[in-house]
């Protein structure tokens, strides 16, 4: 298969650009998805394809085809350089790529039990039977489903890059939905969008989902009757991990995106409402905020050998003591800010030109607990699990919604809360923050969902988090 | 319709299905092939920075051995060994999956409405074709620094079923969704049409930076309930929500649901069509289990009158599906397609002059739903907010963030005005909305740019 990229770049350089990539795919995909008891679908995708990238002053040209001939990755060769050359109908400043050392390498993510070997009845009757018991226990409607993906690309640059890679990755997700008079509530284990890594099937084992089942349909029917979420225009507030990942992702994940600040997602996902100028000297966070961007952590959903540009995986630091300090980006994006490449580039298949795309975004662990926070706590409002999120264009104003609350009063959990939510300004925030969770604590947060670019991609990103405590926060704004 | 791609594609879905016989003549299997092409040009800082091209190319096949149902998807080639593999995955699959006691079984024969929205020349558009146009836009903003992207697909589905149904289709859509920015504000235009010509680039960025400039310098307002003029996009939305957690027949079946067919839950100014066969429209004239597309009234002057099915739910609720089905594992379990909100018959201005204090909203943002029974959603406006006093755009403001029940917003008596004009927002292949300008009584607005 390099070989059919490698003619695919060839055919793009004579075509007149002065810079090209191909990646040639070959992928698989597996989704089971159950509900009340019953396997609904069993739907499995096998795709092949070339990708072709071509430069030619100030703009990619990109084309794709599903086919893996040579003649079909020289045509898609000559097609990306023709889309590019288009381009100078509305040209800007030439493109410049940072500085990366071409590699002839191989790479794949590590993988006790691989997805694919096991029986497709097991994974049903699984899902089949959780969904069953979370019914048995109080779920008016169960839910399911197991994800894998088997992604084998072959890379090649005009540079010199020859780079071979074999992601596995898999995971799974369930919840139950309750239904009251006048609304619904819903729990979800181990988190809303389940838990996904680059690992084998052991992941799926290790989130125990049958024994999980029963306990989130009993919590689903409580909240019906538990108190709403109390409005507050301050209180102290803690979050679970899961949550904190989701707070982590909309709120710094997409805002230190270096093509969002460079103004070339203005249009349709957004901007950032940081300012370049202001790197290494602007106060994000408390000080106990150190954030990275890490692709090299084992088994994490954003964790690769290489980007989608043939740089090689390595941990970036984005908050530093509560200072801001780095960005996630690619070559294009990189050499504009006289920066290095974080190595922050991917597409979601053969058929998508890459992009920034966040890898593995989180917080390092502090040295407090949940339970520590809890005790610390005169009167707050413990959260957790993801249920609502919205923030603005430039990654400012969110408000998040979660599945579950607490009471915390005087140092201890107190009443179960439906309802809860909460509001707040990014900087604000984060400044906020007090006491974050410990090393044991430290979660790899896989979100398989994130949706970026146009057309839309769908990326896979990692988010370590730990529980953390803010104070004089916003919760339960009403409808 | 038998244009060389339909027939190609007819062709390898009778192939497909050949080759189900062949391991079993008692097997029920569904056959979808694409075909077609994207082509998407972006802009950003007044330059085409991304330009991208993509040739489709799938086969899908759902199968059911006795109620044991699998599904099986190739992208690339339809050769004939990769069509004996995909067969051979549906049919392994299938074997070891759990009997289904829902299965509702494959679609028979059933003609597809006669409707063809397709424009060759958009067909065939090339990445100058789209450049110009963007280029038309760039240069219509002036000093304004401008983004966006300009699109243009072409799909040729074939669908074929054991049960007899064979039925071809095809669309071709062209959009554009641009802004331009002054330093303190965006302004945005969209266009979309089955045909690329129809794309003014110089009307829609003269409108985008007329509007970036009427927003430029906002300031704020004090948060609370306000009535609205929403522009289409807006409407948009609310109709997506609506729909989504509405009208489904999952979600009327498991309760999950605020509508009670036959009672006047929305105002009666409200009539909401699904009608693939509009002028205006964009899509296929059928759906992922090649039902074709009925032309109904989900809602008729503000009463529920029909939810929309596939072929599970409507088996479950006893009736016949209304072609809403979607392709590929989907938590709603239909898609709301080819929906109209019936236009009424005030001129856009006249919604905001008919206003006596309110606000004026282009584009919400980031809506999610905090609970889908009560329809309560939280977002933030997005590309131009404008507070009107005495039916006059008065000041712009900065960005809101509202938490509004969707089906609060058009409950009887809600909806003050319903515009005349109808805009266009297509979304994929597989669904579009035309929808008008609304006015509205009450929106929640719970927070401005502070938080």
């Amino acid at each position: 298969m390099d070989d059919l990229a490698t003619a695919a770049v060839e055919a793009a350089l004579a075509g007149g650009a002065r810079y090209a990539d191909a990646r040639a795919i070959e992928s698989r995909a597996e989704v089971i998805e159950a509900r009340n008891g019953i396997v609904e679908a069993v739907d499995r995708t096998d795709r092949i394809g070339i990708g072709v990238r071509a430069l030619i002053g100030s703009s990619w040209g990109f084309h794709a085809v599903p086919d893996a001939s040579p003649a079909a990755a020289r045509a898609a060769g000559a097609a990306a350089a023709a889309v590019a050359r288009a381009s100078a109908v509305v040209p800007g400043r030439p493109i410049e790529l940072a500085p990366v050392e071409p590699v002839v390498a191989t790479w794949s993510s590590p993988c006790q039990e691989d997805p694919w070997s096991v029986p497709l009845g097991e994974k049903a009757a699984l899902l089949e039977g959780v969904t069953a018991t979370m019914q048995q226990h109080g779920a008016d409607v169960a839910n399911a489903s197991s994800h894998a993906w088997e992604t084998r690309k072959w890379y090649v640059s005009s540079e010199g890059h020859r780079i071979e890679q074999h992601i596995r990755e898999c995971g799974a997700a369930m919840s139950a939905t309750a239904l009251g008079e006048g609304e619904t509530q819903r729990r979800s284990h181990p988190g809303i969008r389940g838990q996904y890594g680059t690992r084998g099937w052991e992941l799926v084992r290790s989130l125990d989902l049958p024994g999980n089942a029963a306990r989130i349909a009993a919590e689903a029917r409580a909240l019906l009757a538990a108190p709403a979420c109390p409005s507050l225009e301050a209180t102290d507030l803690i979050l679970g991990s899961e949550q904190m990942a989701l707070q982590i992702h909309e709120s710094v994940g997409h805002a230190v995106e270096l093509d969002r600040i460079l103004g070339w997602e203005a249009a349709f996902a957004g901007t950032s409402w940081l300012d370049l100028a202001q790197m290494g000297s602007l106060r994000f966070g408390s000080e106990l905020m150190q954030i990275t961007a890490d692709a090299t952590l084992e088994g994490a959903l954003g964790s690769f050998g290489f980007d989608d540009e043939g740089t090689p995986a390595h941990p970036v630091d984005i908050v530093r003591d509560g200072i801001w300090v780095g960005v996630l980006s690619g070559r294009d994006s990189a050499a504009l800010a006289g920066i290095q490449s974080g190595g922050a580039v991917r597409a979601d298949g053969y058929n998508r030109i890459p992009m920034v795309r966040m890898t593995n975004v989180g917080l390092l662990p502090g040295s407090d607990s949940l339970e520590a926070m809890i005790a610390a706590t005169d009167d707050g409002i413990l959260m957790d699990t993801n249920r609502s999120w919205s923030i603005d264009d430039r990654r400012l104003n969110f408000q998040f919604g979660c599945e579950i609350g607490w009471e915390v009063k005087a140092g201890k959990r107190g009443r179960m809360l439906r309802n809860p939510t909460y509001t707040g300004i990014s900087p604000r925030f984060w400044g906020s923050m007090d006491m974050l969770g410990n090393r044991d604590e430290w979660t790899f947060w896989g979100t398989p969902n994130c949706g970026k670019g146009q057309p839309l991609q769908v990326g896979h990103t990692g988010h370590p988090a730990v529980p953390a405590r803010f104070r004089g926060i916003r919760v339960g704004v009403r409808g | 319709m038998t244009a060389p791609a339909a027939q190609l594609a007819s062709d390898v879905a009778g192939d497909v299905l050949a080759l189900v016989r062949r391991r079993s003549a008692d097997a029920e299997a569904e056959v979808d092939v694409r075909s077609g092409r994207l082509g998407l040009t972006r802009f950003a800082n007044s330059f085409i920075h991304q330009n991208v091209a993509e040739d489709l190319g799938s086969v899908s096949l759902r199968l059911a051995l006795d109620g044991r149902v699998a599904s099986a998807r190739l992208d690339g080639p339809s050769e004939p060994d990769r069509l004996e593999r995909l067969v051979g995955q549906a049919f392994e699959a299938a074997r070891v999956s759990p009997v289904d006691p829902e299965w509702p079984g494959v679609g028979g024969a059933a003609p597809a409405p006669n409707v063809d929205h397709w424009d060759e020349a958009t067909a065939s558009a090339s990445a100058e074709d789209r450049a110009r146009r963007v280029a038309e836009f760039v240069t219509a903003g002036g000093d304004l620094e401008t983004a966006g992207a300009l699109a243009t697909q072409s799909i040729t589905v074939a669908f074929a079923t054991t049960a007899g149904q064979a039925v071809t289709g095809r669309t071709t859509i062209a959009e554009i969704d641009g802004i331009a920015r002054t330093p303190t504000s965006d302004g945005v235009a969209r266009q979309a049409s089955v045909a690329l010509a129809d794309i003014d680039g110089q009307e829609a960025g003269e409108r985008a930076a007329r509007k970036a400039r009427e927003a430029a310098n906002p300031t704020e307002v004090e948060p609370g309930r306000y009535p609205v003029v929403l522009e289409p996009s807006c409407v948009a939305n609310l109709l997506t929500f609506l729909q989504n957690h509405g009208f489904g027949g999952r979600v009327v079946e498991e309760r999950r649901s605020f509508v009670r067919i036959g009672e006047p839950q929305l105002d009666a100014s409200i009539t909401i069509r699904q009608n693939i066969g509009h002028r205006l429209m964009v899509g296929l004239p059928f759906d992922a289990e090649g039902t074709p597309r009925q032309t109904l009234d989900v809602v008729r002057d503000g009463v529920p009158t029909a939810v929309l099915h596939d072929r599970r739910s409507a088996s479950k609720a006893g009736v016949a599906s209304t072609g809403n089905a979607v392709e590929g594992p989907n938590s709603f379990g239909f898609v709301a397609a080819s929906t109209v909100l019936l236009p009424g018959d005030r001129a856009p201005s006249t919604l905001i002059e008919e206003l006596e204090r309110g606000i004026l909203v282009s584009d919400f943002w980031y809506t999610r739903v905090l609970d889908p029974r009560t329809l309560v959603v939280t977002g933030l406006t997005r590309n131009g907010v404008w507070l009107v006093e005495d039916g006059r755009v008065v000041r712009p403001l900065r960005n809101l963030r509202f938490t509004q029940s969707y089906a609060e917003a058009l409950a009887p008596g809600a909806v003050l005005g319903v515009g005349s004009d109808l805009a266009l927002f297509p979304e994929g292949h597989d669904s579009a909305q035309l929808v008008p300008s609304l006015q509205l009584a009450s929106w929640n607005f719970t927070g401005g740019a502070k938080g």
